[in-house]
């Protein structure tokens, strides 16, 4: 498949074929994943920088470990580091990072839009790793190779429940579109206070009480509750919320046979997501690290070599098969 | 004939009118489709508005207007124009530059300047860089602050700013928190005989987000602001007015729901004026879906419904007239992320065209426009108006409504070119301005 995309911005970009596309090339990486040497020279000579202008440790390693194992130089741009610091507007930062003409840059910032405004005025793939409340595409891929293992590729007829902090998740922003894209049913829950506004344009069923919300859903997908939603007037306290919204390993018994439980992490034990569940056969949370490796080479790998008709996961690797 | 002796000095003829003529027939009804008419002027004011041709009175300046739209300069009851303290955003001179241009005779102006409108001498140095830079209009009328500093902690001395010349008062920029002093600034303005202005928005329900919480911000993930939070406010403001019975004006309303409260005070008597901004009946939140920040502005851009209810309001003069809320800011200022952008949309520029736009596709008729830009506000705020009745000020347009021009850095006259609408084609322009009889803008050559 010729790439035509230059950026990733969201996955409301991407037709179903593209994403299958993806998911395809990422369990290609995934095996590489588990070779003794890691290692492939595909994107080699190619230089990605990341731009994390807001804190983050398992994506910004992630897509670091997927650029080096493609042998592409990866280059680390922080916020504490960088003169975003010293109060450099973010089209300063992206005309600098231009004329250090790199050929894909990573993103992360808190505001909704950040990676499309460094979309428009850069000439280099532009990778949203998550911008504010808007949109986190490379987790709702990975969390889609996720499921789509665990189903064997068929999506339809499976419900899922995302729970927790949807007002304020571009995690939940993503998924919502990207498993309503593959054929999937949502179901969101949470306090009214963590829920948008306008649900009614969503293509969703929001069920407020946690019990019921789990009843025959296959998979239940826990956000992270942020601790300064309490001191924003969102809820009373963690204790409370905890009761009423963490999940259990009880509520599961409501749950489709195979029920599993993802999580994009880093995860609040006790909060949003029992201990217990965290640690068990159902939660998928350690797999979806792995499989955000293998994601975020293919997305590398798409990107970068659009323009290269002929590239291959292993192009001058002359590794074997 | 008494005229026949009167000296004119300025005669504009055959301009396209479309309201009704005074003085040709009592009760006389508009002409559909307009009829040409001849514009008669002495010594700065109206002579006569008459069917082309049927005056037989020479003027020193004989000009022809080649069926050009004829129309009452607007009048402008809230811009801000930066000066003293922000002159990269705008400036006096240039905002009153966009003003002529715009179509528009006088320009109110709100008191978040650096230093705040608080003391006469800003007013005094306000009211003094517009004589230097438009000697003969457009006219300026400062807002004084509501309180000092717009800090919404004590009153602004606003005898002292009224007889420096302000025209009315306003903590627009920073509305008043307490409502306990907001009531009494009401009583002491009133006093004065001046009208209090006021930035509906509560301070505490997402203020100054931009951006309106519905569809668009929910799927976008913006923080946002319903429009409640305005709603909230006008009901505050219409009662507090009806049980002080003191008058208010509403500034910039945005909403169905500010219209419904305001027909309710209107209902029960309350001396309340509203106005609303072009970009209100024209541009939805949609504009915001790709994260542009030219669409950010306070209160934000809301939905079809909305533009419906507030066209339907300047209609039945529920909502009494228009304003611009020309709010310039520096390019390098809204280049940025949406959150971080601040709030604002110029608007002189292209003011008229917008919604003279609305008056030509028949959403808006040619009496409530004329009422909403010119009797409306200059009867609220005691300013000079033209009703081409004879005697009065000698303020109109020769308008162009088919010119096609596209809104960019040239064509725009404020320094500063935050607006949805840059790089978007739009359809009518002055083609002169004519204040107190003096041309200020535009270059027509003598007629036959």
């Amino acid at each position: 498949m010729q790439w035509k995309h230059k950026d990733l911005l969201d996955v409301s970009q991407l037709s179903a074929d593209e994403v299958r596309h993806i998911l395809a090339t990422a369990a290609y990486f995934r095996e590489i994943n588990s070779r003794p040497v890691k290692k492939v020279p595909t994107l080699k000579g190619r230089s990605v920088v990341l731009f994390f202008a807001e804190p983050s440790t398992r994506t910004k390693t992630s897509f670091d470990m997927a650029g080096k194992r493609l042998s592409a130089d990866t280059f680390a741009l922080q916020k504490s580091g960088s003169s975003l610091a010293k109060g450099e507007t973010l089209k300063d930062t992206a005309l600098t990072l231009q004329a250090m003409n790199p050929d894909g840059i990573v993103i992360r910032h808190g505001s909704s839009g950040a990676a499309q405004f460094l979309a428009e005025r850069l000439e280099c793939s532009v990778i949203n790793a998550g911008d504010g409340r808007h949109a986190h595409p490379t987790q709702a891929l990975l969390d889609a190779l996720t499921l789509s293992r665990r189903w064997k590729g068929d999506f339809a007829g499976k419900t899922v429940l995302i729970l927790g902090d949807i007002a304020h998740s571009r995690v939940a922003r993503s998924n919502v579109l990207l498993l309503t894209l593959l054929g999937a049913k949502v179901r969101l829950c949470a306090p009214r206070t963590l829920l948008p506004p306008r649900l009614d344009t969503w293509p969703v069923e929001v069920v407020s009480d946690l019990k019921q919300a789990c009843r025959d859903v296959d998979s239940v997908m826990c956000l992270r509750l942020q601790l300064e939603r309490q001191q924003a007037g969102l809820l009373p306290d963690l204790r409370e919320y905890a009761r009423t919204f963490g999940l259990c390993e009880t509520h599961l018994l409501d749950a489709a046979p195979g029920c599993c439980v993802l999580h994009p992490g880093p995860i609040n034990r006790g909060v949003e997501i029992g201990s217990d569940l965290a640690d068990s056969a159902e939660s998928l949370i350690l797999e979806q690290v792995e499989n955000g490796v293998a994601v975020r080479m293919a997305l590398l790998f798409l990107y970068l070599t659009r323009k290269s008709p002929d590239a291959s996961p292993v192009a001058q690797s002359g590794m074997p098969e | 004939m008494p005229e026949k002796q009167k000296k004119l000095d300025l005669a504009v003829r055959g301009a396209l009118w479309f309201g009704p003529l005074k003085g040709d027939g009592k009760g006389k009804k508009a002409k559909k489709g307009g009829q040409l008419v001849d514009v008669l002027v002495s010594k700065g004011k109206i002579v006569a508005l008459t069917p082309a041709g049927s005056l037989d009175m020479r003027a020193e300046k004989e000009l022809d207007a080649g069926g050009k739209v004829l129309l009452p300069s607007l009048t402008d009851v809230h811009v801000h124009l930066r000066e003293p303290g922000q002159e990269y955003k705008e400036d006096i001179a240039s905002g009153l530059g966009a003003a002529a241009f715009g179509g528009f005779s006088n320009i109110l102006c709100m008191a978040n300047t650096k230093p705040v409108n608080d003391t006469a001498s800003v007013t005094e140095f306000m009211l003094e860089q517009a004589r230097k830079s438009w000697p003969n209009g457009p006219r300026l009328f400062p807002i004084g602050a509501l309180t000092k500093g717009l800090k919404g902690q004590e009153l602004a001395p606003m005898a002292e700013l009224a007889k420096a010349g302000c025209a009315a008062f306003s903590n627009d920029g920073r509305p008043v928190e307490s409502t306990e002093l907001f009531r009494r600034a009401m009583e002491y303005a009133q006093d004065l005989g001046k009208i209090v202005i006021d930035h509906c928005e509560d301070p505490f329900l997402a203020p100054a987000a931009g951006m309106n919480e519905g569809e668009v911000s929910s799927r976008l993930g913006l923080p946002a602001q319903p429009d409640v939070a305005e709603a909230i406010q006008v009901a505050r403001d219409v009662l507090l007015a009806e049980y002080l019975n003191a008058p208010i004006h509403l500034a910039h309303v945005s909403c169905e729901k500010s219209v419904a409260l305001i027909r309710f005070a209107k209902a029960r008597g309350v001396d309340v004026t509203a106005e609303t901004c072009p970009h209100y009946l024209t541009l939805t939140e949609e504009e915001a879906a790709g994260f542009s920040a030219s669409a950010k502005v306070s209160p934000p851009l809301r939905v079809k419904a909305d533009i419906d209810a507030l066209l339907d309001a300047l209609a039945d003069g529920t909502v009494d007239m228009l304003a611009t809320d020309h709010a310039p800011h520096a390019a390098h200022e809204k280049e940025v992320e949406f959150d971080q952008a601040p709030c604002g949309i110029s608007g002189l520029d292209t003011a008229l065209a917008t919604t003279w736009e609305l008056v030509r596709v028949g959403k808006l008729p040619f009496d409530a426009f004329v009422r909403a830009w010119t009797s409306a506000p200059c009867k609220r705020f005691g300013l000079p108006l033209n009703t081409f009745a004879p005697g009065d000020p000698a303020d109109f347009v020769l308008y162009d409504q088919d010119a096609a021009w596209t809104v960019n850095a040239e064509t725009m006259k404020s320094k500063s070119k935050n607006t949805p609408l840059y790089g978007r084609t739009l359809r009518g322009r002055v083609s002169a301005h004519f204040l107190a009889g003096k041309m200020v803008v535009g270059s027509i050559s003598p007629g036959a």
